[in-house]
């Protein structure tokens, strides 16, 4: 082995993995959310395919694409050499373990909640990712313009798949795995890379809580709005709380 | 005297206790029941009184690793209700006293786990790993030749401080036992940034924290995921900022150093 594999095998090598590409991967869904926000504009989906259209197409987007995939590639092959890693070292188990006494949940289950959210992942990019991209088999926008009539109609499909209770509760459950994934993830990232210093940790970790919590929010606001108050086109019904019904009625 | 304080009266006490004859033979827990236990005695008097009890008997006494009794040496390390050194916070096992326990307890007394910590027996584990991570480069080579003088090399009080914090590590192994992951990156750490901080240490500085850290993952401990179980109980109080200089230490001697190895 060279020393890079060497270095990147070791104890805080794989750590160092998991760090960057925990961290890269949160700014990933910075932009997932900010992108799938369009949702809530109340056009029919035009914003929303447009958008679609336009990150599945552009030679750019489709690049960067490629480090998501080794990013969440990493980041779950590492989580499972360290669990294993880590298990192995334990061996014999205590009989009484008190760990709640000195330590938070979230950050003693990180791989239980990243599994909760790997097969969300895998549910999602099958349903979504899949099928736009590779099954051809959603509907088209159609309507009078030549340009965008031609485009996959996502929105629909999200929409539609939001009237579901159980797909619903899968991506609610998934997101608030996420939130508190994030919760220990965020700070243990900058620890882990070394950035701990007592002017800036405090920062660091309040900006991770009110992160994981706009993050998880954020994404689980949109099945349980269509859910709540739309129909399966993405109309807003009639018994909807009144300022919706405004807001829908203003564009 | 005793009577007049209502906490000094003597307790009865049941115990879980990890019996293990040897190495290669697999342990259990046995019951006991200890009688008329001070609230004054220390956690390891009160199992000098079980092994006394023990010995009458013609029994076989629990075996635990203890030397100065005063919290000093690193010695005991019992994990005692789910805890590293027991549920007291900043002690170690032999400053834990009774009368942090009440009359009729149950207490589960087990050896650290972990797979580079065997069992010798009963209560006591082999903690010589620790040894052979310090061996590895937990050190500074000195030359032989006069002694230099006093305040010859300048360390700023701040600096000499937090190097002293770490250095207060008396490598009991509380924070592998306390790990979910079984890690011993605390205590590395601890060793690493106590001499990574002095200008002492620096000379060997990369080739330190690559050796200590490669014999670490040679002897099967785990990796770190941040938890803090192991400052939580740490008895000394080592602080997790120690790992993020252990961190910070190894990615820049991996970067930098001269070997390829």
């Amino acid at each position: 082995m060279s020393w890079i594999t060497k270095t990147l095998t070791s104890s805080i090598g794989r750590k160092l993995i998991m760090s960057v590409t925990g961290l890269f991967l949160c700014t990933f869904l910075v932009v997932h959310l900010v992108g799938n926000l369009q949702l809530f504009k109340h056009d029919g989906g035009a914003a929303f395919n447009a958008y679609s259209h336009f990150m599945g197409t552009n030679p750019i987007i489709r690049t960067i694409e490629w480090g998501l995939v080794l990013g969440f590639g990493f980041h779950i092959y590492e989580a499972w050499a360290l669990y294993r890693r880590n298990k192995a070292a334990r061996g014999h188990g205590y009989a009484q373990w008190k760990a709640e006494q000195n330590s938070e949940w979230t950050s003693r289950n990180m791989s239980l909640l990243g599994t909760i959210i790997l097969i969300f992942l895998i549910v999602h990019l099958y349903n979504f990712f899949w099928r736009a991209r590779f099954a051809g088999d959603l509907p088209k926008m159609g309507g009078a313009d030549p340009l965008t009539s031609d485009y996959d109609n996502l929105y629909l499909a999200v929409v539609s798949s939001f009237q579901l209770w159980w797909y619903v509760a899968l991506y609610v459950a998934a997101q608030i795995s996420l939130g508190y994934h994030l919760w220990h993830g965020f700070r243990s990232g900058f620890q882990t890379l070394g950035l701990n210093h007592r002017k800036y940790m405090p920062l660091i970790k309040y900006a991770g809580y009110v992160f994981s919590v706009v993050v998880a929010a954020g994404f689980a606001s949109m099945p349980l709005y269509f859910f709540l108050f739309t129909n399966e086109r993405g109309d807003v019904v009639s018994n909807a709380p009144a300022f919706l019904q405004s807001v829908a009625s203003a564009f | 005297m005793a009577g007049s304080n209502p906490n000094a009266k003597p307790m009865n006490l049941t115990l879980n206790v990890w019996r293990q004859p040897n190495r290669n033979t697999e342990g259990q827990m046995v019951k006991y029941n200890v009688k008329d236990i001070s609230p004054e005695m220390s956690f390891l008097e009160m199992l000098d009184v079980l092994n006394e009890d023990l010995l009458h008997a013609g029994k076989d006494p629990v075996a635990f690793d203890h030397d100065c009794r005063e919290g000093i040496c690193g010695s005991c390390d019992l994990f005692i209700n789910g805890r590293s050194h027991g549920p007291e916070k900043g002690t170690t096992t032999c400053q834990l006293h009774m009368r942090k326990f009440s009359d009729g307890d149950t207490i589960t007394i087990e050896p650290w786990r972990a797979n580079a910590f065997p069992v010798n027996k009963d209560l006591s584990v082999d903690r010589s790993a620790f040894d052979r991570i310090i061996q590895a480069g937990g050190y500074i080579s000195v030359n032989t030749g006069g002694v230099p003088d006093g305040n010859e090399i300048p360390v700023p009080k701040e600096i000499a401080d937090r190097a002293f914090e770490a250095a207060t590590c008396i490598a009991c192994g509380a924070c592998v036992a306390a790990c979910k992951n079984a890690s011993a990156m605390l205590f590395v750490s601890a060793k690493v940034s106590q001499l990574a901080l002095l200008p002492q240490g620096h000379a060997e500085r990369k080739t330190r924290v690559e050796n200590m850290v490669a014999q670490m993952d040679k002897e099967g401990f785990g990796a770190c995921s941040n938890i803090g179980s192991c400052a939580a109980e740490c008895p000394v109080g080592i602080s997790l900022e120690n790992i993020a200089i252990l961190n910070r230490e190894y990615i820049a001697a991996k970067a930098t150093s001269n070997n390829l190895a």
